[in-house]
């Protein structure tokens, strides 16, 4: 079967499985369209390198066979930096919760933003800091439950999207777990485009938000999803009222902007370095 | 049996000595034959400088021609007093070089970038002062668990907080050694000069592509900003060790295997080898584990990699210690006072020696323990409160007397003060 075949290519199935997430988390459907994506661009594995950071999406990178960097909370998109202005040529996946980028990694978040290093931030949104059981994060959404506003959430949600588009981000797009075969797309034509390319991915946590919340189960709150979804070229005639709370997709900006790693190259040779003589030594 | 062993550390250091005052053990050959070998020595060293032109440099500018010499090719940091010139050296000179210099938006990513940097296989170093320290400590830790080598040159400053920016002190000592969490061991060198500021860079450089472990240049304000003419070592004064690399094939390698050097081969990202990394206890393969046995091994290893190798890891330097009965313990810019201090009390018949650590961390407990068996007092001059002093009454443990002799008002400690004590004790 050529699915089981994407599996055992893939997945470091002799080493680290079972995996930790709950039944009905969107991590494994985003991690399946990671590998899809990869084995779509025939990528060369020993060539990929995925990043994460602290929580559940953390715990991604054990499970597929690629170069895998398990970094400290927030910290992911700057571990990230060194390597690819140390090796441009490795395809850099950086996976992140929404606490993880735009709480402690906030910082770190809008900067990428600003210096556009060809890095892949693929941003799993679920509303909570899902691992240490259910706290408000900074993308929970206005009077929700959380085990820290057990009264109600007083703070306002980021919209990752607007924020990234806001620090100047040459690639933005949002897509759900729902949505598994555009978010494959999504992550291919982030790949493909030369700079900062960050993804967000909606997804839900039914053991730590939904229930507490009282959304129901899984497939309830995944077919919530699939109906307040709108397409971003349909959401450009609606007015903001009558988006609401829908979840617009699509990509957002895709901008042509100089990409860093290149620039400092071209900086390296004005400066004299000659990159040819150089390329057997290494 | 621990006799021995002292002696035979004692018998290495006197090999490797520079002047023949400084040494400590027993003698092997007579007086006139040793001081004719390092006339000799002395002579040959010299026509070596002679035949490099001599440069006037700040430490912090030593330091940046020491990381570009053991082959720094990264460099990620955050603008702060007394270490920016470091910084602003580096963004000029790796360009060219074809290295990678960045400005972080803080001291954590800084830490972070480095980190990443090495794990795709390139030198990697950071530099900065107490307040941006205190930010890399989580980072720091990462670097230790995961054994990713890297250099962080701290350039001390008055503290706590903002402290005082511009003064000199020495009060990160007990940071650098404890500043992360959790049990771990920790290189950490202490220049006292800008000729050291040099050397003392490479060797940080060499001992992390080791041991595969951060190792922290602690550097004062004064020895970073002071301008001294020196004579740069010739490359081949300069040894430069670089990390091994797995030769396995890639499905046999176990990136944190127990080998017998302790220090697994380290194989880069891209190079073939795909592999796991994490800030989590791990296994062997790399991956996290919750395994009592599995989780002791590997802290275990961890601290033996540094402290079995203490030999090596551990440089003190020592001067008029031979027949010294009161030693003054110092290191960074108050060893330079103290050497001072130590040559007016023997003018004055005190017989004084100094006893210099160019290592703090792994603490240099033998030379220590030798030194209270055969001086009545220790003097440990510190700007700070006193924080190495407590290492000395630790390893002394009450064969001399130790006393502290601080300062953290801002100004130096001046040889005159130390002098003071001296008499006095």
């Amino acid at each position: 079967m050529q699915k089981t075949d994407l599996l055992y290519k893939y997945l470091r199935t002799d080493k680290k499985f079972p995996h930790l997430w709950c039944p009905g988390c969107g991590n494994g459907i985003l991690m399946g369209g990671l590998i899809r994506a990869i084995d779509r661009m025939e990528l060369d594995k020993d060539n990929v390198v995925v990043v994460s950071g602290i929580g559940c999406s953390g715990r991604l990178p054990v499970y597929v066979d690629f170069n895998t960097l398990h970094t400290t909370h927030g910290r992911a998109l700057a571990f990230a930096t060194g390597i690819k202005l140390a090796n441009p040529d490795l395809v850099v996946f950086v996976i992140m919760g929404d606490g993880d980028a735009t709480a402690i990694g906030g910082n770190h978040l809008i900067h990428m933003a600003r210096r556009n290093i060809d890095i892949n931030a693929i941003v799993i949104n679920n509303n909570v800091f899902g691992m240490t059981g259910g706290q408000y994060s900074p993308t929970t959404p206005s009077g929700a439950k959380s085990t820290t506003s057990v009264l109600g959430n007083l703070e306002r949600p980021f919209d990752i999207c607007k924020l990234a588009m806001g620090a100047g981000t040459s690639w933005v797009a949002r897509s759900t777990v729902y949505h598994v075969r555009r978010l494959t797309d999504l992550i291919c034509k982030a790949v493909e485009h030369d700079g900062f390319s960050m993804l967000e991915v909606t997804s839900y946590c039914p053991t730590n938000f939904g229930r507490r919340n009282k959304m129901g189960t899984a497939p309830k709150v995944m077919r919530w999803i699939k109906d307040n979804s709108i397409p971003v070229d349909k959401a450009k005639d609606m007015t903001p009222e009558e988006i609401g709370d829908k979840l617009v997709t699509g990509i957002f900006v895709d901008r042509d902007d100089p990409e860093y790693c290149t620039l400092y190259s071209e900086l390296r040779i004005k400066e004299g370095y000659d990159p040819h003589e150089h390329e057997h030594g290494k | 049996m621990a006799k021995k062993t002292a002696g035979k550390t004692a018998k290495k250091k006197k090999k490797t000595r520079k002047k023949p005052e400084s040494a400590i053990g027993p003698r092997v050959v007579s007086d006139e034959e040793e001081k004719a070998v390092v006339k000799l020595r002395k002579r040959a060293k010299n026509k070596r400088k002679e035949s490099r032109p001599a440069v006037l440099l700040s430490g912090n500018e030593a330091c940046v021609m020491g990381a570009l010499a053991a082959g720094v090719g990264f460099f990620a940091g955050y603008p702060i007093t007394p270490a920016t010139e470091i910084a602003e050296l580096l963004s000029q000179e790796l360009p060219a070089r074809g290295g990678t210099f960045i400005q972080m938006e803080d001291e954590i990513s800084s830490m972070a970038a480095i980190i990443g940097a090495s794990i795709a296989g390139i030198k990697a170093m950071t530099a900065t002062s107490g307040p941006g320290f205190s930010l890399m400590q989580e980072n720091l830790g990462f670097s230790i668990i995961a054994e990713i080598p890297c250099v962080v040159v701290n350039v001390m400053r008055g503290g706590p907080s903002t402290g005082t920016p511009t003064s000199p002190s020495q009060g990160d000592v007990m940071q650098a050694r404890w500043g992360t969490h959790g049990e771990h061991s920790i290189i950490v060198l202490s220049p006292n000069s800008v000729e050291e500021a040099y050397t003392l860079t490479v060797k940080a450089f060499n001992l992390s592509e080791k041991y595969r472990t951060p190792v922290i240049l602690l550097l004062d304000e004064v020895i970073a900003h002071m301008r001294e003419k020196i004579h740069l070592p010739s490359e081949e004064d300069t040894p430069v060790f670089n990390r091994v690399k797995p030769t396995v094939p890639p499905e046999w390698y176990e990136p944190y295997e127990d080998t017998p050097s302790l220090v697994p081969p380290m194989a880069a990202f891209g190079d073939g080898y795909r592999y796991h990394i994490t800030g989590l206890v791990h296994d062997t393969h790399g991956f996290p584990t919750n395994k009592q046995n599995e989780i002791k091994a590997h802290l275990l290893r961890l601290r033996s990699k540094i402290e079995k190798n203490r030999r090596e890891i551990v440089m003190v330097e020592s001067e008029m210690i031979d027949d010294a009965r009161i030693a003054v313990f110092a290191y960074g810019s108050v060893s330079r006072a103290a050497r001072r201090a130590i040559v007016l009390a023997r003018s004055t018949g005190r017989k004084a020696g100094l006893v210099r650590p160019k290592t703090l961390w792994p603490f240099p407990e033998v030379a220590i323990e030798q030194l209270a068996a055969h001086v009545d007092v220790i003097i440990v001059p510190e700007m700070n409160l006193g924080q190495i002093v407590r290492e000395v009454e630790r390893k002394a443990a009450g064969k001399c007397r130790v006393v502290p002799l601080n300062r953290i008002d801002g100004k130096l400690i001046s040889p005159e003060e130390i002098l003071r004590e001296i008499l006095e004790v």
